[in-house]
């Protein structure tokens, strides 16, 4: 019954290039919105610290927690005021920049490393694994928090040494992950047929394997952005993360936190940002998985015959 | 359509099923009918997607509905509707009147529990007392020729050979005497000396219990061996039926006759030139793994513009030999001269000159060919390697002219191996291979996990390569009958040596080794009188 499937040859020809993606985009609404909500955060992050740096940390203490959707303070006070006085809205986009800086980075640093890594120790001999592998195990048992408290108390908060504290925390995941991947998919025929075709290690694993396992990899990132986000609020809120007068959602969560009874809009808009952020990415991940897998991509290009 | 309805005891009448999948609706089976009776072999025959398992699993239930759904038709089991029955009723059949094996017992025997205790849950699901069952049990796993069957009932299904499982899933399916036995495939996975003795198994507990057998297979040698009946079909219809002899020597439909036309092992056998230059040149070659020698000094020469076939069962070595001299497994010891210059020292960077001259065509093309690349990035990957042809437009005609070559079309070079069936995805295999023009090609059971027709055409397509360009093969087999139509000479392995060698004529028409006589008594013949009059000489080979 499997051969059902073989039976019918897919007539489009897979093109390339940015108008054929696009065009796949389009076609998963829901991927086609997230990736439109990403590039407005981006933008924000871009562009925001400086059309509104000055009004994200003008204090203005008579509208102290003054609620949202109150337009009598003007359009920027739409979404509530802070415990000082400043406009949501505006620290909102504001902390997009750092926010993204410290998620993205982190991550980035995460996969790359972790990834090459597990490469490495998945294709190469057992005891270069065996080194690689040990390792992991000694970041992963050593408390993450901890880490981070010793690291950022010796090296001085900034977003540099968060970046690096968040990266290495996270590194273990990936490298486990890719590792064992490369286990897998190292043994699989047409790495054999490569092979006999006289292929380099080089290109055997950034050809062969890597294209394999880089969706699972993609997949976890994206769930770990969000992770990485709180992480980061957590070490703020201990007072070793970002410090004032910069600002991160996390941290603005943190800081809203007290005031949940009285002011819920303080910690609710910076906490329904991390939640969009990291469901929009998660479903343009998803919607990446497919359009990248050409045995898959069928379901992004030709809607003609309904199931 | 059947003559013998009234004692038919299944009747499969104008079944007809469709898949609803997300690329439109198949018909994976249209108006089929076919009965058996008691006592009665009715063989199926048909190429992968023909549909022939779908009836079967209709009987047994065993369609996911939704995605499939039965269109029209009945089923009727002593005159009951099995389509029409509830879901406990039919359960109660399943196992108990009608039994099913399948082709791949491992994934069919559950690996955390003992055969015993799998062999008895049958029994025991269907109500009765447990010391029964295994006294059952114990009775048939001997019956099936199973060695110790006491100790046997306590080991777990990893411990048992490919045979010796398919016999338990046999064992299984007969611990409630069932009126019909369904067998999806059940020797395609063995070896053939293995499968003569399961299929002549299937036939004397047939002749005991005098239950029905419906036989599902591609393989012709195995209809002609053991079934009274048979159905062709082709594309989800039956194109023809009859009883064996007559579907064999008189086929009515131009698709019989072609399938019957591509059956290997009928054609002229060659003859091997002599005083060719020897072009590969093996050396007493061992390898260990561990305690175990996959090869014990195995030497073979190999000649320009020959082919040599290497046959033996699994686990003979034979797919370790290829291995090893393409260094994907380092040899233990011994020698392979390519044109006079020792691989096994060599180090990496003047083997990469090697690697373009000798390529690999393996097993499996779905699992050789990388889904992520287009049929394009496939076949010109090995000039990247190489850095040869940097010329784009140079590539473009080159592959198109490869597509033709191998029987396909050049605006197939944009699509991805998972767009094509498994022909033609190892036709792009060969592509992929020819592109380096090597002067070797080695061929990994390259055409086992083909249908006959299918595997008639890559025959043809290599033989061709082999007239025309002069690239020489090692072929790696174990369908006889395959090797017997390509092959110059035969080297014939078990255990990692190499018991008869010699030209192709000499060691089918006169094997001096006993083993290789016992392999060629157990390659089935697709014309039923030959292997009844084998039979009937008892081994020796026509």
């Amino acid at each position: 019954m499997a051969d059902i499937s073989l039976a019918k040859p897919i007539a489009k020809d897979p093109t390339k290039g940015p108008r054929a993606l696009f065009a796949m985009l389009w076609r998963d609404k829901l991927a086609f919105i997230s990736a439109l909500i990403l590039a407005i955060i981006v933008i924000c992050a871009i562009v925001g610290p400086w059309l509104l740096g000055d009004i994200a940390t003008s204090q203005n203490l008579r509208g102290r927690n003054s609620p949202p959707f109150d337009l009598s303070r003007g359009w920027i006070f739409v979404l509530g005021g802070d415990s000082l006085g400043r406009p949501m809205l505006a620290r909102l986009i504001v902390a997009a920049q750092s926010t993204m800086m410290v998620a993205a980075g982190a991550v980035a640093a995460a996969l790359t490393i972790g990834a090459l890594l597990g490469l490495v120790a998945g294709y190469l001999g057992r005891n270069v694994s065996q080194a690689i592998m040990r390792l992991a195990d000694v970041i992963m048992s050593f408390p993450s928090l901890l880490l981070a408290v010793v690291v950022l108390y010796l090296l001085g908060p900034s977003i540099p040494n968060m970046i690096l504290v968040l990266a290495i925390t996270r590194i273990p995941i990936y490298l486990r992950t890719t590792r064992a991947e490369v286990l897998e998919v190292r043994e699989r025929m047409f790495v054999q047929a490569a092979v006999v075709m006289g292929a380099s290690h080089r290109r055997i694993i950034f050809r062969h394997i890597l294209p394999v396992i880089a969706p699972t990899l993609v997949t976890i990132a994206t769930l770990d952005f969000a992770f990485v986000m709180l992480a980061e609020s957590s070490l703020s809120f201990l007072g070793i993360g970002i410090q004032p007068p910069n600002i991160t959602w996390g941290l603005m969560v943190s800081q809203g936190r007290p005031y949940l009874n009285t002011a819920w809009w303080l910690a609710f808009w910076p906490g329904l940002m991390i939640v969009i952020t990291a469901l929009s990415l998660n479903l343009l991940s998803n919607w990446m998985r497919v359009a990248l897998d050409p045995a898959q991509r069928w379901r992004l290009e030709s809607r003609k015959t309904k199931p | 359509m059947t003559d013998a309805k009234s004692e038919a005891l299944l009747a499969v009448n104008n079944l007809s099923v469709d898949f609803h999948t997300a690329q439109g609706t198949v018909h994976a089976v249209r108006n089929v009918s076919w009965s058996v009776g008691r006592g009665e072999t009715l063989a199926i025959l048909g190429e992968s997607g023909s549909g022939k398992s779908v009836s079967a699993s209709a009987v047994m239930n065993l369609l996911d509905i939704p995605p499939a759904e039965v269109v029209s038709g009945e089923i009727l089991f002593e005159g009951k509707d099995l389509l029409k029955v509830s879901y406990e009723e039919h359960r109660a059949l399943n196992g108990k009147r009608i039994a099913m094996i399948f082709q791949d017992p491992l994934s069919h025997l559950n690996p955390v529990y003992t055969v015993g205790w799998q062999i008895v849950e049958m029994m025991t699901a269907h109500g009765r007392p447990a010391d029964m069952a295994r006294a059952r049990a114990l009775e048939l796993v001997e019956r099936v020729g199973i060695p110790e069957p006491e100790k046997a009932l306590k080991k777990y299904p990893h411990q048992f050979s490919g045979g010796q499982r398919q016999r338990l899933m046999i064992a299984m399916a007969l611990m409630l005497k069932p009126d019909i036995l369904i067998a999806d495939e059940p020797t395609t996975a063995l070896d053939v000396t293995v499968q003569a003795e399961v299929l002549s198994l299937l036939k004397q507990l047939q002749a005991e219990t005098g239950m029905g057998l419906v036989l599902i297979t591609h393989d012709l040698g195995v209809v002609a061996e053991i079934a009274d009946r048979v159905v062709v079909m082709s594309q989800g219809e039956i194109v023809e039926t009859g009883s064996v002899r007559e579907v064999y020597h008189n086929p009515r439909q131009a698709y019989t006759r072609k399938l019957i036309g591509a059956a290997p092992g009928r054609g002229e056998i060659k003859r091997p030139d002599a005083n060719k230059p020897a072009l590969l040149e093996v050396g007493s070659l061992t390898k260990t793994y561990g305690k175990f020698r996959a090869l014990s000094g195995v030497s073979l020469t190999l000649c320009k513009g020959q082919s040599l076939a290497v046959v033996g069962e699994s686990g003979s070595g034979k797919s370790t030999l290829a291995r090893t001299i393409l260094r994907l497994e380092s040899a233990d010891g011994g020698k392979v001269l390519w044109k006079g210059r020792d691989l096994v020292p060599m180090g990496s960077r003047e083997l990469l000159s090697i690697r373009r001259e000798i390529q690999m065509v393996f097993q499996d093309p779905t699992q050789s060919l990388n889904p992520r690349m287009s049929v394009y990035e496939l076949i010109a990957e090995g000039w990247d390697i190489h850095r040869l042809m940097p010329d784009r437009a140079e590539r473009r005609r080159r592959v198109a002219e490869l597509l033709e070559q191998v029987g396909m079309l050049p605006e197939h070079a944009q699509r991805y191996p998972h767009q094509f069936s498994g022909g033609q995805r190892q036709r792009i295999a060969i592509a992929r291979a020819l592109a380096l023009e090597p002067e070797l090609i080695i061929c990994d059971e390259a055409v086992s996990a083909l249908d006959v027709s299918v595997q008639a055409q890559v025959i043809k397509l290599l033989d061709g390569l082999r007239e025309r360009l002069g690239i020489s093969f090692l072929f790696i087999a174990h369908d006889l009958g395959v090797v017997r139509d390509f092959a110059d000479t035969v080297i014939v392995m078990k255990a990692g040596e190499i018991v008869e060698e010699g030209p192709t004529e000499a060691v089918f028409n006169a094997p001096r080794h006993a083993y290789t006589q016992r392999l060629l008594a157990a390659n089935l013949d697709p014309d039923p009188d030959v292997n009844a009059r084998r039979k009937q000489g008892a081994g020796a080979p026509s």
